[in-house]
């Protein structure tokens, strides 16, 4: 969804893992849909994380405690690892989350949050930590989030940190535009690239 | 600077943006099933065609069955994404093979095949395992769907270019140990993540003397070590394999394009941004043990004490104990990873004279029509068949969990594809990675075994 992007506070989702893969954001049986519709996707978050084989709730599972909430995700490092399916950053965005912070993003995956104006918020893993211990001692530990200013700060602690974002990312998300909008503007320089090397 | 990724790289670019974005050019896309039909959605909703059809591919392999394929899909959901690709195709002018077309497998083993994927191009798919194209000198990169409807769209590309690193093997590989076992060993030692943010170029002894199916292996599973890509330059085994394929370059023009080909290496001045190196002597055949393919041991040894207690849980192991002789369910052979030739050549130089164990099932699905035709050419089947093995149809079958071949839950399969995570082969399922050598030596023995005892 095209959603400008400014400044957001929010409490957040602890989801303390490492090497989250993106089958487990969400899983293959989820692929087959053929529209874009986040709220299926979202739905299906996590899906074998949040229900259990018998189709139960997994209380266990943060997404099902009710003391947690917000739209930033907070995660252990290589979030979003393995497939490439964008149908992870829908499920993200579907869910209702607007950005996710972790001190290492897969590639693939970073660029598919951008591209569904999901920020990817990348922090050293001392404010991870830290992060993580506020959001335990208190469920409903807030975190800004500065685009703009490229800023992230702890609340509770009042530590901040600033995160690197791309220039033309983070002018896409302010403005809500995305790249074939840019691209379908530039088509002459695309067939003077093909006149030049054929 | 001055490496080969520079020169692809560089190459291509048609503009620079602000902040160091690259509009890159792409040479070749890819598509199937099931990341392109929103990309395709896309077009519909903008009222814009693709821009250069006659650089675009698709074909079905993902929700592929791998048995009576002449027969519609029995799953309708399935069918109906396998039927919008082929829609979508038709309506956009694009290249199609669909099922049963001989020309159709799993995109990552007909692009090589067909010499749709060469030297020196750029080539993106909506699959993280593009990357397999690298072995022929390719810059070869997975992407989203919205990135796929940019290349539809434009033929290019919003990136930022990634870091360089160069991974050299060098030495000779033992007996039994086989390019998935060099990759698995790799992300033992650098981790899932260890390559994050780079595109890498494999080189050393070990790397020039693997076939070209064993280069294809290697770079497939350089996603697995988080890297955007990895690529082989390429050399007279690149030429000698593509020479003849059905897009490759025909006549005077072959004569060109090779000129052109051999000049594509990284300087004896090449700076790469990290440079690792790894002796072949270090390497056993691997085999996993967790839920990432980073969580490897040879396949002699324990279960590290530090691993992954949810990761344990899940696999129903414990730490410091060893995976030989554990009891086997299922075997899955094929893949982008590890479905073509020689691939089977190995499992049937193990299976030759032997039998499927008891009670254990195994699936045996070549990566395309193409291999399915030289596995009959060279007799394999019957080999093959005669221990007890069957050889389906191709496709991405138990990979992935999107077709019938499901792992059920709690049992335990030894696979020759590129994913243990948690639910990869079916809800449950428990994966252990490993090479066709170590797949076979469990598909006799029923147990895994160390395939340097059955060579």
């Amino acid at each position: 969804m095209k959603q400008k992007f400014d400044i957001i506070e929010s409490s957040c989702v602890p989801l303390p893992l490492e090497n989250v893969d993106t089958d487990q954001i969400i899983p293959a049986r989820f692929l087959k849909a053929t529209t874009r519709d986040e709220k299926y996707f979202g739905e299906n978050l996590f899906r074998d994380w949040r229900y259990r084989p018998d189709g139960s709730l997994n209380k266990d599972f943060v997404l099902n405690d009710p003391s947690y909430g917000g739209c930033i995700l907070v995660a252990g490092k290589n979030f979003g690892s393995g497939s490439s399916r964008e149908h992870a950053a829908w499920a993200i965005a579907g869910y209702g989350f607007r950005a996710v912070i972790s001190s290492a993003f897969a590639d693939i995956h970073k660029n598919n949050e951008l591209n569904n104006f999901v920020l990817p918020v990348t922090v050293s893993e001392a404010f991870l930590k830290e992060l993580f211990d506020s959001i335990g001692a208190d469920h409903g530990e807030r975190v800004r989030i500065d685009l703009p200013g490229q800023k992230v700060s702890n609340l509770k602690t009042g530590k901040s940190e600033s995160f690197e974002i791309n220039p033309y990312k983070k002018y896409c998300l302010m403005e809500g535009l995305d790249d074939i909008d840019y691209l379908l503007s530039h088509r002459k320089d695309i067939e003077d690239y093909e006149r030049a090397h054929e | 600077m001055n490496t080969l990724f520079d020169k692809i790289w560089d190459s291509h670019v048609v503009s620079m943006l602000d902040g160091g974005t690259t509009q890159l050019y792409i040479d070749r896309l890819y598509c199937h099933e099931v990341t392109t039909p929103q990309a395709f959605e896309g077009l519909r909703r903008r009222g814009i065609r693709c821009l250069r059809p006659e650089k675009i591919f698709c074909m079905p392999d993902h929700n592929t069955p791998t048995h009576d394929q002449d027969k519609p899909i029995a799953d309708p959901v399935g069918r109906h994404q396998v039927e919008t690709l082929e829609k979508n195709a038709k309506e956009f002018g694009l290249s199609y093979f669909g099922m049963m077309d001989p020309r159709n497998g799993i995109i990552h083993v007909v692009g090589p095949e067909k010499g749709l994927s060469l030297p020196g191009m750029t080539i993106v798919c909506g699959d993280s395992h593009t990357s397999t194209h690298g072995a022929v000198g390719a810059v070869a990169f997975g992407i989203g769907t919205s990135e796929a409807e940019m290349v539809m769209a434009s033929q290019c590309i919003l990136q930022q270019k990634p870091k360089s690193m160069r991974i050299r093997v060098e030495g000779r590989l033992g007996k039994g140990v086989t390019p998935k076992d060099v990759a698995l060993y790799i992300m033992k030692r650098i981790s899932t993540s260890g390559a994050t943010g780079y595109f890498v170029e494999y080189a050393g002894s070990v790397v020039r003397d693997m076939s070209m199916e064993g280069r294809l292996t290697l770079c497939n599973l350089s996603i697995e070590m988080g890297a955007r890509g990895g690529f082989i330059a390429p050399d007279e085994k690149t030429f000698e394999y593509l020479k003849g394929r059905d897009y490759a370059p025909k006549d005077g023009d072959w004569e060109k394009a090779v000129a052109r080909w051999k000049t594509l290496k990284s300087g004896d001045d090449a700076v790469f941004d990290k440079e690792i190196s790894f002796d072949a002597s270090d390497i056993e055949p691997m085999i996993t043990y967790g839920t990432n393919p980073g969580m490897g041991i040879g396949i002699t040894g324990s279960i590290p004490a530090e691993a992954a207690p949810k990761s344990l849980d899940y696999m129903g192991f414990h730490a410091g104990e060893k995976l030989l002789g554990k009891k086997v369910d299922y075997v899955f052979l094929g893949a982008c990873t590890n479905g073509r030739i020689e691939d089977f050549r190995a499992f049937a130089s193990i299976a030759a004279g032997r039998h499927k164990a008891e009670g254990l099932t195994a699936w045996l699905v070549p990566g395309s029509w193409e291999v399915l035709r030289q596995i009959k050419a060279e007799g394999l089947d019957k080999v093959l068949g005669e221990a007890g093995f069957e050889i389906r149809q191709p496709g991405c079958s138990a990979c992935l969990a999107m077709n019938d071949d499901k792992i059920p839950a709690g049992k335990y399969s030894v696979s020759t594809s590129n994913r243990n995570f948690e639910g990869r082969q079916g809800p449950g399922a428990r994966t252990m990675l490993a090479s066709p050598l170590t797949a076979a030596a469990a598909a006799v023995s029923g147990c895994v075994t160390d395939p340097r005892t059955l060579i």
